[in-house]
């Protein structure tokens, strides 16, 4: 009885099916214990948390830097930057816009840089739904290869005041 | 037991103690811990009821075709909606439980009433100072309020007396443990349910500790006094306090499992090391601190997530699947022993299924292994997470955890701590007897609702998802199940409320006899108790059932890195 002070000697070992649940169990955990060092090593989906320390005032200064040297065109204010392929690309995060516009090339490898200016926010790849954490004063960096082609909205999935559900951005790939 | 104790002045028998005799079960009753488990059961249920009409009002404005609240509201009380489920209605509710565990079962008084009055007092001033700071606006920060975002310092300076308070409380029931135990008030082990809450408040304290070592910082700089914490330190240290305490819940609501199943059918473990020792495993290889929210962050690297996810090799969920196992195979080796043994599931009609007690804890192991269980264990694997992080699909899964699972069996319990503690019988009790099904009903589509539109990427907190033109019909049919859901759900949670106080107010008194009876599994005529109790195997049905949740464990799991995989490669 659950209620009740237990008979001596209740320490028994597991025995018939409950042993053989145990076991069962015991196994699937491991399973899924060395699927993620499997996928680590294996698969192409990981989050390493590549991060460096940055101001937010150096961090806008390196991604300002980079949009004057690649900007390929503008759409509603907003400069579109073409990085090259294996190189380093930067978004702003701040309430309540990503800046700027990224136009990559389907299959090449691309450094993303992420960080914020003042708040939490969540960079949110839709409708492919990848999903990464950005914060003030960390430098987060992807390590991205588009496969697909065309036109993706980065949405804000931190919560980051008012304007939270208006923060959108944009990845173009061609 | 009796004369054993007798003499001893800490016990609840001994002539002089504060202390009275239960008409129904013939257990002593402390008068002292008796005050306090009403005190802290009626502030929980308050809790719940002011989280209930803010959930009413979230599900209606995230159900795109009513969209209720303008946006500044949404914010604001689903603020309030998470602090008042989450923290207040949840703790309150443990403490009462806490202060049961630890004095009736071992025929023990509780160590200090003013120490409970204090607990209480810090609690409850706790709770009402960050509830009016929510409403009057100066705390749009919501629940976790990740730094750099700001609130008034009332509002950690509640949070701070809440945490304070609880640990008081739990201090208290350590002490009362301790006393029971050197003055024996009881002879041997204590019960399994005093087992699990001694977990519970283990862990309490640990989780209890990061809230302390996050939230002075915090409010001091909200005060101006030091600078500004780390935000990723916040993040790493809230969530020490943010998931450990899913565990606490887990390891009580786990403990009024194994409570109700006993009232309800007379289960006894089949095995009962094998159920403290899954406890000693959540206390043991609760995975360390905050991982699981931290999964796709900057700053702290693939071992460390992979360490801290797993524990190297997931034995607190290995607890959880124990539990999943050991308590239907009581169940179901009580009814087999009461002679209803046909079949792989002959047992399962005899059920007392009319005692609401005892739909809410089935409905509660269902949806909380089937749904919460599956989905938090493949959300919170380390690489999956690039495709749940912040989505609804977070928010589906807890709330088929701590809402289906641990509220849902809460709500059980009450349906026999009213009777046996208040000593009132419930009124309208058909009314009572649907309330669970309802409940699990309306908390499942929920929680399905919220999953599904989570896959197709709809973050969780969003005021608005039509603007940024991302999500298609399907999105909004989710959120459509959600909102239904919820009416349902909050409609259950009403009537819970509304239970509780008519009977509290109008329930005719039980004292001096048994408190009337919800239902429980009858022996058939001429079945001789004990004829199973060395067939380790005779419990065929739950065997099956395991089965199938470990399939669609596996299937669910597998599909996921399935998904995985066809997202863009990231590193
Ligand atoms: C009675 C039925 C309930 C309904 C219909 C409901 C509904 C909701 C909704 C719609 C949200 C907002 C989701 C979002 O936009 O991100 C939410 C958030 C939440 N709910 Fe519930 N809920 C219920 C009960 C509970 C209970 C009993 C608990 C805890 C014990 C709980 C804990 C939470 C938490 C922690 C959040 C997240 C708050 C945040 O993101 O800051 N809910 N709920
Ligand atoms: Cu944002
Ligand atoms: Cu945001």
């Amino acid at each position: 009885m659950s209620l009740s002070i237990p008979e001596r000697g209740w320490y028994k070992a597991p025995a018939g099916a409950e042993k053989l649940w145990i076991g069962l169990a015991l196994t699937w955990c491991l399973v899924m214990s060395v699927m993620m060092p499997y996928w680590h090593f294996r698969g192409k989906q990981n989050s390493r948390g590549e991060a460096y320390a940055v101001t937010p005032a150096a961090f806008f200064e390196r991604a300002d830097t980079f949009v004057q040297a690649n900007k390929v065109g503008e759409r509603d204010g907003i400069p579109i930057v073409e990085p090259a392929p294996g190189g380093d690309a930067y978004l702003v995060a701040r309430m309540w816009s990503w800046y700027p516009i990224l136009r990559l090339r389907e299959g090449q490898t691309y450094r993303v840089h992420l960080s914020s200016m003042d708040l939490n926010h969540g960079f949110s790849l839709q409708p492919l739904n990848m999903n990464f954490q950005v914060l003030p004063g960390y430098d987060h960096v992807l390590t991205l290869t588009p496969t697909s082609k065309g036109e993706f909205t980065i949405v804000c999935n931190e919560f980051c005041g008012i304007g939270h559900d208006r923060m959108f951005g944009k990845i173009l790939v061609e | 037991m009796t004369s054993l104790t007798a003499t001893i002045p800490t016990a609840l028998d001994a002539p002089g103690a504060q202390s009275r005799h239960c008409d129904t079960t013939g257990l002593k009753v402390c008068l002292s811990s008796q005050s306090f488990i009403k005190l802290s059961a009626v502030s929980a249920v308050v809790f719940l009821l002011l989280g209930g009409i803010a959930a009413i009002l979230l599900a209606l404005t995230r159900w795109q075709a009513v969209h209720l609240l303008p946006v500044d509201w949404f914010y604001r009380i689903l603020t309030f909606h998470g602090l008042n489920m989450l923290i207040f209605w949840i703790l309150f509710f443990e403490v009462a439980i806490l202060y049961f565990a630890c004095t009736i079962p071992l025929n023990a008084r509780l160590f200090s009433r003013k120490i409970a009055w204090a607990a209480f007092a810090m609690m409850l001033t706790g709770a009402v100072m960050v509830d009016v700071t929510i409403l009057v606006g100066r705390a749009d920060v919501l629940m976790t309020s990740y730094l750099p975002l700001l609130a008034h310092p009332a509002f950690y300076l509640g949070i701070i007396l809440v945490a304070v308070g609880t640990l008081t409380a739990v201090f208290n029931f350590f002490a009362t443990l301790y006393i029971a135990k050197r003055d024996r008030t009881y002879e041997g082990s204590v019960p399994l349910v005093t087992f699990g809450a001694l977990a519970a408040a283990i862990i309490a304290v640990v989780t209890l500790l990061h809230g302390a070592i996050v939230m002075i910082p915090t409010f001091t700089y909200s005060m101006g006094w030091t600078p500004q914490p780390d935000p990723m330190w916040y993040r790493m240290i809230w969530w020490g306090l943010g998931h450990q305490s899913q565990q606490v819940n887990v390891c009580a609501m786990v403990a009024v499992w194994y409570l109700v199943g006993h009232l309800a059918t007379g289960a006894k473990p089949v095995n009962e090391t094998v159920c403290r020792g899954a406890f000693l495993l959540y206390i043991l290889f609760i995975n360390l601190a905050s991982a699981h929210h931290l999964l796709v962050d900057p700053a702290v690297g693939a071992s460390w997530k992979i360490w801290n996810t797993s524990y190297a090799m997931y034995l607190a969920v290995l607890a959880s699947m124990i539990h999943g196992f050991t308590v239907p195979a009581s169940i179901e080796m009580a009814m087999r022993d009461k002679g209803y043994v046909k079949g792989l599931f002959g047992w399962v009609t005899a059920l007392p299924w009319r005692n609401p007690a005892f739909s809410a804890v089935v409905l509660s192991v269902v949806i909380f292994g089937f749904i919460g269980g599956i989905t938090g264990v493949t959300l919170g694997t380390q690489q999956i997470n690039i495709i749940a992080h912040n989505t609804l699909r977070i928010t589906g899964h807890f709330h088929a955890t701590v809402v289906g699972g641990t509220t849902l069996a809460f709500m059980g319990l009450a349906y026999y701590v009213i009777p046996l503690i208040f000593r009132r019988d419930f009124v309208w009790r058909g009314a009572a007897r649907l309330q669970p099904w309802l409940f699990g009903g309306g908390i499942l589509m929920v929680s399905l609702g919220m999953s599904f539109a989570g896959s197709l990427g709809v973050p969780r907190r969003d005021y608005d998802i039509e603007p940024s033109g991302a999500f298609g019909p399907a999105s909004h049919l989710f959120l459509g199940i959600m909102g239904v859901g919820a009416v349902v759900a909050v409609t259950a949670l009403l009537l819970f409320c509304f239970l509780c106080v008519g009977t509290l107010l109008f329930g005719e008194r039980n004292s001096g006899r048994a408190m009337a009876e919800w239902g429980a599994a009858q022996r058939l005529p001429g079945v001789r108790e004990g004829l199973l109790d060395h067939d380790h195997w005779a419990m065929k049905g739950t065997i099956a059932l395991t089965a199938v949740f470990l399939a669609s464990f596996a299937v669910y799991y597998f599909a996921n890195w399935k998904a995985l995989a066809d997202v863009w490669p990231v590193q």
